[in-house]
């Protein structure tokens, strides 16, 4: 959808050709929104709920793709920014079913019976919708600043976060008076004053996170497309060479690196209503690494890889654990070897069936359709 | 140029948007109109979702919930297999209801988020009568809403730090009052009168110790230390120093899993015997015996509600029978015979209530006992609960667990520990926690 300017300009004589490319991310667009719009009369309830989620871990791997895929961060620490995202929507939503001057029920187990200062911060709803993007994007700035400035990259750069999304699941629970820790928060009744069980606002959760994962991939298709793209790209393969040319290639990644925090952030807030529940063995290193997987599939220098591989990997997740609930995980890394091996950048840089397949048939734009078919129904 | 496409698509998604709200398909009932509808109908479960469970066939489906992958698979797995023993049995004497029992096994991931998806899953497409499986606690409080909202039934094996009584929720494993509280009657009636207490930094130590501190308070003993260990920490120098110089007499063990290998080592390490300094663990069973090292623990106490040396007859075939099916290596133990036990008590309400319908299995749930691998259970209706006896145990050469104390007969549980004077301050903010 982004291939830039360059392309090959090959096909473009026919006039179909020639509109297509001209609005190629107007047709794309277009397409998704028709296909939200038409997935809930397709799927049932359950597998609504089931693609809401996968969704959220898409917004998670479009802030991926930008920070590693496009500005070379490796974060093994996305779990950090979810987290916090899912906890300050977990923290309002819980606040809002139990009404003011009360505390939640684990807090008054341990004889707490006024709710903490920053808790009482996000009860209120704008603060709480501002705060899960908020949150997470000041302390991705604030780390970002902290580290790149001091030339942090390349392996070194993984480990601190991945460090620190170790040290933030530690964090929750060893302060489980305040945060729940191993249960985390739970047993939520509304989102927004909107009954959870009920399915009109199951589907407009789904709404939200399919629009919400739309909006984001239009961001970074954007960026991608402007001067600041470039310098993203500038600082991943020429850092020193940057510096020289006057740019701060400090500032340019906490710029892509916040941004991908926040959309961690927004996929973690998400979640708390489709899944129900948040807690840190939802955020530790393990589900870190897993919201990886989906960008390292799809590939992580293209647009809508990150989108389709982590739309994929979850959906094939659940229909192996489901069919085999004792060898699905023998399968699933049977299948992360083969990818690895065989198609080492991810599904998106698979080439060479495409060039053929335009040849063949001048196919450009229902190949494009087939690809966020897969997007909106996977 | 790129600015201008940004902003034609952006106004594409807010015409989308303003269709999508003018289209009919908007927010549904608020949680004000639910609750009010919850209300105004008496009976509120029935008019919630019309369950989907099929009985015209000559099978009924069940779901299982267990982990089998992630961390905690090495214990999960062994629920997993008694369950699968007890379904076995069942289909073998023909079912229940004259139907054979087809079991969906789903694997929890030992994620809780997993947990909740799965419980969906089981419910909600493959349409089961009834859900076995969780252990840790937070798994069982991913579930709960999932259960409570779909109105079905969870039963839940493990022993755990009680505070909790859902409709939708049947407790086969120990509440407090039938596990720590023995343990405690049993070092207060050997003359033990300080205490240290070591646990995992998580929710079941932290409430256990709650509960220890109130009952010291409460009966003339002194908790003379309290540690917690991030889960997984295997580094207990300082901790069994701090023991070694309290003064302590007994300790009260709540750690999880590998911290007890290296806690047991340290403990061994530095002098201090099992004679004079005795450890009564709450999460040590046959399995983990082995695990740490027989050398380790022996002579250590233990409190649970069933051991594979328990001398009866159900529990001679059930041992007998799982050794048969799972290889004579195989140790049995609590949480596995919790389970086994959770799917014959299931078995029994449904044939009382002669119905799957979840309704007329709550309805009929009250009294229904099953002779049990640990002796007589029976289910109390009101907190769905069921009776236990409370065994405390000393772990031997053999690596299997010999009982030295019994509680009269099965105690009744209370989850919330309102039968108990010195636990007033535990049950009084538990009531406020109950709504």
């Amino acid at each position: 959808m982004a291939s830039k300017k360059t392309v090959s300009g090959s096909a473009s004589t026919s006039a179909a050709g020639e509109f297509y490319t001209k609005y190629k991310p107007w047709i794309g667009t277009a397409i998704a929104v028709v296909l939200i719009l038409l997935a809930p009369s397709v799927l049932s309830v359950y597998n609504l709920g089931l693609l809401s989620k996968y969704l959220c871990y898409a917004m998670v791997a479009v802030g991926i793709g930008l920070a590693w895929g496009q500005g070379g961060m490796l974060t093994l620490g996305q779990g950090l920014f979810f987290g916090l995202g899912a906890y300050v929507m977990a923290i309002h939503m819980k606040l809002s079913d139990i009404g003011p001057g009360q505390v939640p029920d684990f807090m008054s187990q341990y004889g707490i019976t006024e709710v903490p200062g920053f808790w009482e911060l996000f009860r209120n709803p704008v603060i709480a919708v501002i705060g899960v993007a908020a949150v997470p994007g000041a302390i991705a700035a604030l780390l970002g600043l902290a580290v790149f400035g001091r030339g942090v990259r390349g392996a070194y750069f993984a480990i601190l976060s991945q460090a620190l999304v170790a040290a933030f699941s530690v964090l929750l629970i060893g302060q489980s008076k305040t945060t729940g820790g191993t249960n985390g928060l739970n047993d939520f009744k509304g989102f927004f004053g909107y009954d959870l069980t009920d399915d009109a606002n199951k589907q407009m959760i789904f709404y939200i996170c399919a629009f919400l994962t739309l909006a984001m991939v239009l961001i970074v298709w954007w960026i991608r497309r402007s001067f600041m793209g470039d310098l993203i790209i500038g600082v991943r393969d020429q850092e020193n060479r940057m510096k020289f040319l006057g740019y701060n290639p400090a500032s340019i990644k906490v710029f892509a690196f916040s941004l991908a925090a926040m959309f961690a952030g927004i996929g973690g807030a998400m979640i708390v209503p489709v899944v129900g529940i948040i807690s840190p063995s939802d955020i530790g290193v393990t589900p870190s690494i897993l919201m990886l997987a989906g960008v390292v599939i799809g590939g992580r220098t293209t647009l809508l890889g990150p989108v389709i591989g982590t739309l994929l990997v979850r959906f094939a997740e659940t229909q192996l654990s489901e069919a085999y609930p004792s060898a699905w995980t023998y399968i699933e890394g049977l299948i992360f070897i083969l990818v690895i091996a065989f198609i080492p950048m991810g599904l998106g840089q698979f080439k060479g069936l495409w060039p053929w397949l335009k040849e063949r048939f001048g196919l450009g734009a229902a190949a494009s359709a087939a690809a966020t078919t897969s997007t909106a129904t996977a | 140029m790129a600015r201008l496409q940004a902003m034609r698509i952006a106004a594409a998604l807010c015409a989308a948007a303003a269709v999508l709200t003018t289209s009919g398909c908007g927010w549904g009932r608020t949680v004000a109109e639910k609750e009010a509808l919850d209300e105004n109908s008496t009976s509120a479960a029935s008019a919630k979702t019309s369950s989907c469970v099929d009985t015209s066939g000559s099978e009924i489906k069940i779901g299982f919930v267990n982990s089998l992958s992630g961390t905690m698979a090495i214990s999960e797995q062994t629920v997993s297999d008694s369950l699968h023993m007890a379904v076995d049995e069942i289909n073998a004497n023909g079912g229940v209801l004259g139907k054979k029992l087809k079991v969906v096994q789903q694997d929890g991931k030992s994620e809780p988020a997993v947990f909740a998806e799965k419980a969906k899953t089981l419910i909600e497409k493959e349409c089961v009568a009834a859900v076995f499986g969780g252990w840790t606690s937070s798994s069982r409080k991913a579930m709960l809403p999932v259960f409570e909202a779909d109105n079905a039934l969870l039963f839940y094996p493990l022993q755990y730090e009680g505070m909790e009584a859902s409709p939708n929720i049947f407790y086969s494993g120990a509440a407090p009052n039938q596990q720590i509280v023995p343990a405690l009657d049993y070092l207060k009636e050997k003359g033990y009168k300080k205490l240290f207490l070591v646990g995992s930094d998580y929710v079941f130590p932290q409430t256990a110790n709650r509960v220890v501190k109130a009952y010291a308070a409460g009966n003339g003993m002194e908790v003379v230390g309290e540690e917690y260990t991030p889960m997984g920490s295997t580094d207990f120098t300082t901790i069994v120093n701090k023991l070694k110089f309290s003064g302590a007499d007994a300790v009260v063990n709540t750690l999880n899993g590998d911290s007890n290998v290296a806690f047991f080592k340290e403990y061994k390490a530095s002098g201090l015997k099992a004679d004079t300094v005795p450890v009564i663990s709450m999460s040590i069973a046959e399995e983990e015996v082995s695990a740490i090292g027989v050398d380790n623990v022996k002579g250590q106490l233990t409190a649970w509600n069933y051991y594979q040396t328990l001398d009866n007859k159900q529990n001679a075939t059930f041992v007998k029978n799982f050794k048969a099916k799972y290889g004579a290596n195989r140790p049995t133990s609590d949480p596995m015979e919790s389970a086994y036990t959770s799917v014959y008590l299931w078995k029994g309400m449904v044939e009382k209530a002669k119905s799957f319908d979840v309704d007329k299995v709550k309805a009929a749930a009250d009294g229904v006992t099953f002779n049990a691998p640990e002796g007589k259970v029976t289910v109390d209706g009101e907190n769905h609960h069921i009776y236990k006896t409370s065994y405390i145990g000393k772990i031997g050469e053999d690596k299997l667990i010999h009982t030295v104390w019994q509680s009269d007969g099965p105690i009744k549980p209370d989850p919330y520990l309102k039968g108990y004077s010195w636990a007033k301050s535990l049950s009084a903010s538990a009531d406020s926690s109950e709504n």
